[in-house]
């Protein structure tokens, strides 16, 4: 069985020192190896941006995209093999502002993927612009000198209204937790997000570690938090601010979509033979004669 | 006796003018003759002038005539739309119920049949094409039996009550106009050749040509004129342990194909112009990553949303050269429907081959269109998925390494491994990358990986990359592309009869360009006229682009409809 090395690669991350992103790393591979997966069985696929770079330091499979397009590629691999454990990773900018489109169709969608976010609340590979998760009145040189006039997004608040039935975020500094949630992502029959607060020490001056640690609410502090009441969720990420961290929302009843395939499929389609049989081919061409 | 006309009936759409043309098509086909069938159709769900058109002929045809034989009329619009095509002395049937006026000044044969009327005293308004077509058969002088096992096979399910209700209207329709005694013996159809034969449109032989290639898996989002490729897929792919999804946009379609390339499935997609602007960054990321991917575009009238339910030919830019930064393409263009099923095989079998993203050209007139095809051929039919990696590479990657899926090889084709395999672990990126996967910036790997996918056709001839018809000794040479191809051989048929030397060469496969071989035919000219449905001469441009030389001339057409062979035949005419 493989354990956490397994998952690891020789290849040093371009991430900043201090970056968040290199506990989300660390607690992927953990929780691969935690969950019983072998490398071989994986596939990371990313999008673009600094943590877009994660497909590269995973020993899996991996496929680093375009800006955006991180989960209609994953989709695609999870399409042709639903034996692999698929795992669509990116940041803010690339899920919330470019490719927000594929993230709401993915979680109404439901299929068996997981979606990591990596959240600094900012551009960093473009070196500091506002992203569609900054607050309203961020203040950034770049590109809202004067303060943000746009108001954020709440990723949780759109998954959720999108249908997605396994929602939770957590923080990179907390990779205890960090690592449980991944792991229960993971394990979830259906599409699951994790939106991970992870600071850029180096662009984001406002959303600092000591921020989030003030900032954030733990749902486990939360008297009879229910994570299988929609409503609750929807209502408790709002008085936040979805400033949460913990298993927000999960749904085990929802069927994944590939159980949902017409003709579901017995054999995963990378593994057919693909060739029809000429009787089958004749009785094909007779619909049009 | 006749041996080929022109048949349209025309209404609102939705009253039936499809079912009554696929009625006529379908029964004769199925004795032996040849359809071509045109829709004409608009941007609206329901109402809105429609109609369909039949080319019968005794031997193959893949164009309009250019003059019509017989008109059904369901309403007065369709008259005065679409008398202008009939002939002299041709044939105007129209429902009495709309007291049709018949064209003023045309010498035609009117016949004001109570097609609804009869309709409804045999059962039911609906049967109003069951009575059209009777009152075809009339003229062409064709026993109503011809149409018997069709309407079995279409409602003997109903019930043998519904097939003779439907009988007895084709018999009274075919009954009213005999009646009239009006002379119809010239508008005897001669027999046709009894042989079995299919009729189908180009995007149903894009469907199942993908079916039978082994694609098994197709995202794509819904676009005129391109959805029945993927409706066809929907009925199809899960009888096969396949799957249709339907994406939120153009660019999900193209990026989840590419996913399920690389994830180890045979896949595709279809769209049109404005999906395929949308999808050309995924084609560069296709293209970088060596991913093979399948799409299907079924050119329409552009740019933007343009004419989205008129025939063009004007994305061969688009496709050749779009996306940003440097990358190869196999570009194929089918000019009838039994190619679009073969070349459909062949392109996916190339694709896997050549590891590069693949666009299948069709246009709205070849994919739209339904065209009398002999049966395909399942020995041609065949599968292969290129380069994999063999057990024997998989097993000696060294342990903490990674496969070298873009290993430098001579030809440029690289093992391709999927996941899930043991040792074939590897990284994929948009990223200008290694033999591994890994990004990098070093100047010479970036050199080399360039030529690597760059130069993957060198030396490369693709069979059936173009076809030559006509004279041996010519003096004009026409050039086309796509489905003017039965056009400009009608127009060639004419003038050689008048004694001139024609030639027909007929671009196949745009990517790679046939440069040497279109170069042999254009240089044993006097003349050569290239002949397109696009403003600015691309196929004329693409050949000289790729390097032939020669004084072309140019004929387009860019007004949202298909050629017909007069304008054709009259424009070299003018040239002479």
């Amino acid at each position: 069985m493989a354990t956490v090395k397994d998952f690891r690669n020789n290849v040093r991350p371009n991430w900043c020192p201090g970056c968040g992103d290199f506990s989300v790393q660390a607690a992927i591979q953990k929780a691969l190896a935690e969950v019983g997966k072998e490398p071989e069985e994986c596939a990371v696929i990313s999008g673009i941006g600094c943590s877009g770079r994660i497909s590269g330091y995973i020993n899996s499979y991996g496929f680093h995209t375009i800006h955006g397009r991180a989960l209609p590629v994953a989709q695609g691999v999870k399409l042709a093999n639903r034996d692999l454990t698929v795992i669509a990773a990116g940041g803010d900018g690339d899920g919330f502002g470019i490719g927000l489109n594929h993230f709401m169709h993915a979680a109404r969608r439901n299929m068996d993927i997981t979606y990591i976010v990596m959240d600094n609340q900012i551009y960093g590979l473009t070196k500091g612009q506002t992203s569609p998760t900054s607050a309203h009145g961020f203040k950034n040189p770049k590109s809202t000198p004067e303060g943000n006039i746009e108001n954020s997004l709440v990723p949780a608040q759109v998954a959720l209204s999108a249908g997605a039935s396994f929602v939770a975020q957590s923080f990179s500094s907390d990779i205890k937790q960090l690592t449980e949630i991944v792991k229960a992502a993971i394990n979830h029959k259906g599409f699951s997000l994790v939106v991970v607060y992870s600071p850029c020490v180096t662009f984001n001056k406002l959303n600092t570690y000591d921020w989030y640690k003030e900032n954030l609410t733990d749902l486990a502090t939360i008297e009879n938090y229910d994570a299988t009441n929609r409503i609750q969720a929807m209502a408790t990420v709002m008085e936040h601010k979805g400033l949460v961290k913990g298993i927000i929302y999960q749904n085990e009843n929802v069927p994944a979509y590939q159980d949902l395939i017409p003709g579901n499929q017995e054999e995963t389609v990378t593994k057919q033979d693909l060739l029809i049989s000429e009787e089958e081919f004749i009785k094909t061409m007779r619909e049009y004669a | 006796m006749l041996d080929q006309l022109s048949w349209k009936v025309g209404g609102q759409q939705g009253e039936g003018i499809d079912s009554t043309g696929t009625i006529l098509a379908t029964s004769l086909n199925r004795h032996g003759y040849f359809i071509y069938g045109y829709r004409h159709f608009s941007s609206r769900i329901k109402g809105g002038h429609t109609n369909y058109k039949l080319r019968i002929s005794t031997k193959q045809r893949f164009a309009n005539a250019d003059y019509l034989d017989i008109l059904i009329a369901f309403d007065q619009e369709t008259i005065d739309f679409n008398a202008h095509e009939l002939r002299e002395n041709g044939v105007l049937i129209a429902d009495s119920k709309f007291n049709p006026v018949a064209p003023e000044g045309k010498k035609i044969r009117f016949f004001s049949v109570p097609l609804t009327q009869i309709a409804e005293d045999n059962g039911s308004a609906i049967m109003k094409n069951m009575v059209s077509v009777g009152a075809t058969a009339a003229v062409l002088g064709l026993s109503t039996e011809t149409f018997r096992t069709f309407l079995v096979d279409r409602f003997g399910k109903k019930g043998e009550q519904v097939v003779n209700n439907n009988m007895n209207a084709l018999n009274a329709g075919a009954q009213y106009v005999s009646d009239q005694g009006i002379d119809l013996t010239d508008l005897q159809l001669a027999p046709g050749d009894g042989q079995e034969r299919l009729y189908l449109t180009g995007n149903d032989a894009c469907g199942m040509g993908s079916l039978m290639a082994g694609c098994r898996l197709m995202p794509a989002y819904p676009i005129t004129p391109a959805s029945d490729i993927m409706e066809y897929l929907i009925k199809k792919l899960p009888k096969v342990g396949g799957h249709v999804i339907q994406t939120e946009d153009e660019i999900a379609a193209a990026t989840m194909s590419i996913g399920a390339a690389f994830g180890g499935a045979r896949v595709c997609t279809s769209t049109s112009g404005p999906g395929l602007s949308l999808m050309m960054e995924a084609i560069g990321l296709s293209g970088i990553t060596e991913t093979p991917i399948v799409i299907f575009d079924t050119q329409r009238g552009g740019p933007s949303t343009g004419m989205p339910t008129k025939h063009e030919q004007s994305d061969f830019y688009a496709a050749l050269w779009g996306t940003h930064g440097e990358i190869q393409k196999l570009v194929l263009a089918p000019a009838t429907v039994e190619e679009c099923f073969y070349m459909t095989v062949d392109a996916f079998n190339l694709a896997d081959k050549y590891q590069v993203p693949t666009i299948i050209m069709t246009d709205l007139a070849l994919s739209m269109s339904d065209q009398t095809v002999p049966k395909f051929d399942y020995s041609k039919v065949s599968i292969d998925r290129g380069r994999l990696a063999t057990e024997e590479e998989l097993a000696a990657t060294p342990a903490g390494e990674l496969f070298k899926r873009y290993q430098f090889a001579e030809d440029g084709i690289s093992p391709r491994v999927f996941p899930g395999q043991k040792g074939g672990i590897h990284h994929v990126t948009g990223v200008e990358h290694n033999e591994v996967g890994r990004p990098i910036e070093d100047k010479d790997i970036r050199t080399k990986m360039m030529d690597k996918r760059l130069n993957k056709f060198d030396g490369v001839n693709l069979p059936n990359s173009y076809s030559f018809n006509g004279d041996e000794d010519y003096d004009l040479l026409l050039v086309g592309v796509g489905s003017t191809g039965g056009i400009i051989d009608e127009a060639m048929e004419r003038l050689q009869a008048e004694g001139q030397k024609i030639g027909h060469l007929h671009i196949k496969i745009l990517s790679p360009f046939p440069t040497e071989a279109v170069q042999s035919y254009v240089s044993r000219a006097k003349n050569i006229l290239v002949i397109e449905n696009n403003a600015t001469g691309q196929l004329k441009n693409i050949m000289q682009f790729n390097g032939v030389k020669g004084d072309f001339k140019s004929q387009v057409k860019y007004d949202g409809n298909p050629y017909i062979p007069s304008e054709i035949y009259n424009y070299i005419k003018e040239m002479n």
